[in-house]
């Protein structure tokens, strides 16, 4: 039996991401955002870390406004149904954090490159675009076979990938479902994987249907069991998206000294995610946006 | 609103991104009211289009239930395939995507799209979201489509940021810089649907829409705005039209009431 790596969430983030740590998260876009982390992380104080990641809800517009970010490479950031993300904003426009700006493809294609153990991919897009020609981690090549122009896009490396499963055993063998973004990209390149599982499961469960694992136990360096990990953002199979509580964050972050109240009331006067929901949120509120409408899938035969 | 009331201005341009689909396409649906033309599209005249979603959802059929963005869980359940971006996106540069769908919020004359970061007539800068997916979609579909508010400061002589290129300075532009096929086909504005000049790739106004003068879309254009010698109405939804898009959008989010 291998040892177990399930630790609390607050121990988990203290051991794995130190200050100025490069943190890829918010991996599948929309869905199984790690918020849990997120507010761990601002709970903690970090400081001067690079956030990675595709399109990124309201998540790391809310640690750049706790002031736990020194630089951002990713596609996009701000709150997905209402737009403008204010935190990151006001970041930009007052140069307290540096942007490295990327397409979800870019940044899919560095991740890529890195999970590949090689220092750069080549693609067809971002050709004329100023996100090839401003960013330095992307430039243009001549095809080796073809001479025809290419744009080259070098390996991203991040220190640690932070990803809200469904289910994990205590070896961080997990299963993940539904649309998976950049995520088998960013833990295959990261350093360090660290998992916050909805649910805790027998190795056995995990084994019976290994195509659905996301990555081999012993790239994970940690397990968080976290339920709700991800809310308000949807979970497959097991909560959907709050949309009120994001139109409430666009409201409670428009004006600095508003977010800074946010930050107290839903961060730091809650000691961790099980009280947030409790508290913050309630149980009408989490009834409301579980699964109500169930679609189990047919089993498969693995057996010989 | 149109003159009489009957339809929003968004329904109007949800109608018009939805004809702009064709049957047995594929699609790849962005943000906004583009997932909403999707679905109008899907229900009308394109019933085998198939939708492509950036987190990486191809769909086939329209969800069960209303939804607010892409990542709505109705729109994973029982959808055609539920991979990775990078599948999706690898399905686009090897040119399977007929038609993406982009929001901005500065454009040029040849449809070049910023929506990273603008400057004011001060200088002062800004901040926008970013790309997205938008650079990946402009760069790498067939044709794409782009849906924004015709305002002046947002029509201008030449974007501050190219996010995703359009036709560059004109002409034989994306060729010369490597791009594989594609280009803007079509803005959809508040004002009007434009295209695009064949040889010049300078940007056309094609209609105006219901109680819209040819000089108001002039003058919320930052340029001297060529007009089509068969200039047109855009075609006001139909009454089916508004029925789908109240069920699509039931308390009017993307649409208005």
């Amino acid at each position: 039996m291998l040892p177990s790596k399930v630790l609390p969430l607050s121990e988990a983030v203290q051991r794995f991401v130190p200050d100025g740590a490069a943190v890829a998260l918010g991996l599948s876009l929309e869905t199984a955002i790690p918020f849990a982390f997120g507010h761990e992380a601002i709970r903690q104080n970090k400081r001067h870390l690079t956030l990675i990641g595709p399109i990124s809800d309201i998540l790391f517009d809310q640690l750049i406004g706790a002031g736990c970010v020194d630089r951002v490479r990713a596609a996009w950031v701000g709150n997905v149904i209402t737009g403008i993300g204010y935190n990151y904003q006001r970041a930009v426009e007052s140069s307290s954090i540096v942007v490295e700006h990327h397409s979800n493809f870019t940044i899919s294609l560095a991740l890529k490159a890195a999970s590949m153990g090689i220092t750069f991919l080549p693609s067809l897009t971002a050709l004329g675009s100023d996100i090839a020609s401003e960013n330095p981690s992307i430039t243009t090549m001549s095809c080796p076979f073809t001479r025809k122009r290419l744009s080259a896009v070098a390996a991203i490396r991040p220190d640690v990938a932070v990803v809200q499963v469904q289910r994990s055993d205590i070896s961080g063998n997990a299963h993940v479902w539904g649309c998976l973004g950049i995520t088998r990209e960013a833990c295959m390149a990261a350093e360090r994987v660290l998992l916050l599982a909805e649910e805790i499961v027998s190795s056995d469960t995990i084994f019976r249907d290994p195509n659905r694992v996301l990555i081999p136990g012993f790239r994970v360096s940690a397990v968080a069991h976290v339920p709700w990990g991800a809310y308000p953002s949807p979970m497959p199979g097991y909560y959907n998206r709050d949309h009120e509580e994001f139109l409430r964050y666009k409201n409670c972050s428009k004006r600095p000294e508003d977010f800074e109240v946010w930050l107290r009331s839903d961060v730091h006067d809650v000691p961790d995610r099980d009280s947030y929901m409790r508290k913050c949120i309630g149980e009408k509120r989490m009834q409301a946006l579980a699964i109500h409408h169930h679609s189990i899938a047919e089993g498969v035969d693995y057996g010989y | 609103m149109a003159i009489d009331g009957s339809y929003t201005r968004a329904q109007l341009m949800v109608a018009a991104a939805a004809r702009e689909i064709a049957d047995h396409e594929v699609i790849f649906v962005g943000m906004r009211l583009p997932l909403l033309g999707f679905l109008l599209a899907k229900s009308l005249h394109a019933p085998n289009a198939i939708g492509i979603y950036e987190l990486g959802i191809v769909r086939e059929t329209v969800s069960p239930e209303p939804i607010l963005t892409m990542g709505d869980l109705p729109n994973l359940y029982r959808s055609a395939w539920l991979a990775d971006t990078f599948d999706a996106m690898c399905l686009l540069q090897q040119g399977f995507v007929s038609a993406s769908f982009i929001g901005g919020a500065q454009v040029d004359r040849y449809g070049n799209l910023n929506t990273t970061r603008t400057f004011d007539t001060a200088g002062r800068m800004a901040a926008l979201p970013g790309s997205g997916g938008a650079c990946d979609l402009a760069c790498l579909a067939r044709r794409h489509i782009i849906v924004m508010s015709h305002e002046r400061r947002r029509f201008v002589e030449r974007v501050d940021y190219i996010t995703s290129p359009g036709w560059g300075e004109g002409g034989s532009w994306r060729n010369d810089v490597g791009l594989p096929r594609g280009g803007p086909s079509t803005v959809i504005t508040t004002l009007g649907v434009l295209r695009f000049d064949a040889e010049t790739r300078e940007m056309v106004l094609a209609s105006v829409h219901p109680g819209v003068r040819v000089e108001d879309v002039a003058a919320q254009t930052g340029w001297n705005l060529k007009v089509s010698s068969d200039l047109t109405e855009t075609p006001a939804p139909t009454a089916e039209e508004i029925d789908l898009l109240r069920r699509f959008d039931p308390k009017g989010y993307w649409t208005g009431k």
